[in-house]
């Protein structure tokens, strides 16, 4: 940039400033030197009081016997983490929330990959179709939850109907932990799969046309050249939607709770904890009974690094087909 | 799928194969190759077909909430269920509001976006044109350190937060779920991107000639400037406020402070679920998004595709 050019040229050719010139000349200087940090304070100083700091120390917290209703909070080392490895219940959320996991993100971004596949298609209503398909990402997932709950339902429900009508039994969705897991997974690709599909998109259009026609009078089909050009091409915006999806799908809370009724079957994840996810389990401990503060603290770090290393698994699988290929 | 499509691909370096050709040797005239593509991108009838069952799963789940809410209890046992919208609609919005302060929700929920949107805006506008046109010692690290954080699972500080809540006096005040909202990493990043492609450096140049103050510049110039982009994160912003569920339910406790996403959550968690009620509400708290989306939908999609495009 000229600026730092400017700054030295401006003051030069001027041998002697008078006294007000030379206060001008400062005032100046300190625009230009603190003004870049001023601007960027009030984010970082609030990300870190509400964002950072709380994350941080939750850590402190989860080695602490710590409850809202004592004053006493007694250091207890790993002890939350010891009891918390031999909670059955929480190895239970644990699977109950990766195989909600698996189930709503693999057929949602392989959806989405075809979806944006068709749209990057000349079709007539462009903006159109992309509006519909962005449609159920407005909806909150406190209104997804309650929609569908509905449409799960045991004896009203549409999907059960439909199902009979088929020739298909009725199914008991919530009682069932995989029908319960689909259920779910389902209102999470219901709401994401247009939103990453638009992601998609914008990714397959930066690709080169010429690619795709060489491809293409080398006789590759389109779904060949979606596995094979598409796909490669837009790894990064692939690992990017993977990694954010995890971390989304790893937090997941509404859902369950309001499928479950939104009471205390909700925080319990249903009668048998058959849908209770890490945050509810979390939820459950932390501000439904007794405000366990440091246990639940104990279950957030622990979260954070299953997160994590969730993540790097995702990115490291994702570059290994790459080096494979 | 054609057959074709099924087949095993060619082993080798299959992926490769294609990706850093750009031209064959046989090179195609240009009329030829505008042929080609037209050939190529023409969506046949299944193409439209697939996209209009999408959009019908799409759209059904919140008409089919409509249909609900326009109807009473006993309607859903029918066999078969109702597909059409009744009359009863009216009714239940009543209903609603004599059960829970909904109206009062939609107002909280209103401030809290608002204020929320407004904020996240105008800072991340600042530390935007901070990073996209201003120099300053370790503006890189700072703009890795803002990538970064957007990835960081914030919703796991929320006993810290809680507890910090509970000492600033916050608990059960919309001020507790607007403070952690002011500012976003997102924001930042997507501002910091837009002004760097928008704003011509000659244009500050000549500002500060001028004898502009930095402060007159990001108000006079970079302002209106980054107007499209505010508009595209504003919307975003909002839906996502909107929305926010898991902190306002632990912050927010007495009725009359409840966010509308909390209120709809108490609606439904009653002993007996009384679905046209909680699908009334449902649907009232899903049509100003509707609305807004109607409106600005266009600017979300391109928020969307330029976010994910430089993310």
């Amino acid at each position: 940039m000229t600026i730092a050019a400017k700054r030295t040229a401006d003051p030069t050719g001027r041998s002697s400033p008078t006294a007000p010139r030379r206060f001008q000349l400062l005032r100046y200087r300190l625009d230009l030197k603190a003004s870049p940090y001023l601007y960027i304070a009030p984010f970082f100083v609030l990300f870190a009081v509400f964002g950072l700091f709380p994350l941080a120390y939750t850590a402190w917290v989860s080695t602490h016997e710590w409850s809202l209703l004592s004053d006493a909070h007694v250091f207890v080392g790993l002890g939350n983490y010891q009891t918390l490895l031999g909670d059955r219940y929480f190895w239970n959320a644990l699977g109950n929330t990766l195989s909600i996991l698996l189930l709503a993100t693999v057929p949602q971004l392989l959806a989405a990959l075809l979806l944006a596949h068709l749209l990057t298609l000349r079709l007539r209503g462009q903006t159109f179709w992309r509006m519909g398909m962005l449609l159920p990402n407005v909806a909150s997932v406190v209104a997804v939850a309650v929609i569908f709950s509905q449409l799960f339902g045991r004896d009203f429900g549409l999907v059960n109907w439909v199902l009979e009508s088929l020739g298909a039994g009725r199914v008991d969705w919530q009682s069932g932990s995989a029908t319960s897991h689909i259920a779910i997974a389902v209102m999470v690709a219901w709401k994401w799969t247009g939103y990453n599909a638009l992601i998609y998109l914008a990714a397959m259009q930066s690709v080169p046309r010429e690619v795709y026609e060489a491809a293409h009078l080398d006789g590759a089909s389109r779904m060949q050249q979606l596995f094979h050009v598409t796909v490669p091409m837009i790894r990064p915006t692939i690992v990017f939607t993977v990694i954010v999806s995890t971390i989304y799908g790893l937090q997941i809370f509404a859902e369950p709770q309001l499928f479950g009724g939104g009471g205390p079957n909700g925080v319990t994840g249903g009668a048998s904890r058959q849908f209770q996810t890490l945050t509810l389990y979390l939820y459950e401990h932390g501000f439904n009974r007794g405000f366990e503060f440091g246990y639940a603290s104990a279950v957030a770090w622990t979260m954070f690094l299953v997160i994590v290393l969730v993540a790097l698994l995702n990115y490291l699988f994702i570059r290994r087909i790459r080096s494979d290929s | 799928m054609t057959r074709a499509d099924l087949a095993p691909a060619p082993t080798g370096a299959a992926d490769s194969r294609w990706a850093g050709r750009t031209a064959l040797p046989g090179r195609p005239t240009h009329r030829a190759r505008a042929r080609l593509r037209a050939l190529r991108e023409q969506p046949g009838r299944l193409v439209y077909l697939t996209l209009v069952a999408v959009l019908f799963f799409s759209g059904f789940p919140l008409y089919y909430s409509f249909v609900v809410a326009s109807r009473d209890n006993s309607a859903l046992a029918q066999v078969p269920p109702p597909v059409l919208p009744g009359a009863n609609l009216v009714a239940n919005v009543e209903r609603v509001f004599a059960t829970v302060p909904f109206g009062t929700a939609l107002w909280n929920s209103v401030i809290v976006s608002a204020s929320v949107t407004a904020s996240v805006v105008f800072f991340s506008t600042l530390a935007g044109f901070a990073f996209a046109k201003l120099e300053f010692k370790g503006a890189k690290v700072l703009l890795v350190a803002v990538v970064a954080t957007m990835m960081v699972p914030v919703q796991l500080g929320v006993i810290p937060l809680f507890m910090l809540m509970i000492e600033l006096e916050w608990t059960d005040t919309l001020w507790a779920v607007i403070a952690p909202g002011l500012v976003s990493a997102f924001g930042v990043f997507f501002m910091t991107q837009y002004l760097r492609g928008a704003l011509p450096g000659s244009l500050i140049e000549s500002a500060r000639m001028d004898g502009a103050s930095t402060f007159r510049i990001f108000w006079q110039i970079v302002m209106p400037a980054a107007r499209p982009a505010a508009v595209v994160l504003g919307v975003l912003t909002f839906l996502t406020s909107w929305n926010d569920y898991f902190w306002p339910l632990i912050v927010l406790s007495s009725p009359e402070r409840q966010t509308v996403q909390v209120a709809l959550s108490t609606l439904s968690g009653g002993y007996v679920t009384d679905q046209s009620l909680v699908l009334t509400g449902t649907m009232l708290a899903t049509l100003p998004l509707l609305a807004v989306f109607a409106l600005l939908g266009k600017y979300m999609i391109s928020g969307i595709m330029q976010g994910a495009v430089k993310g």
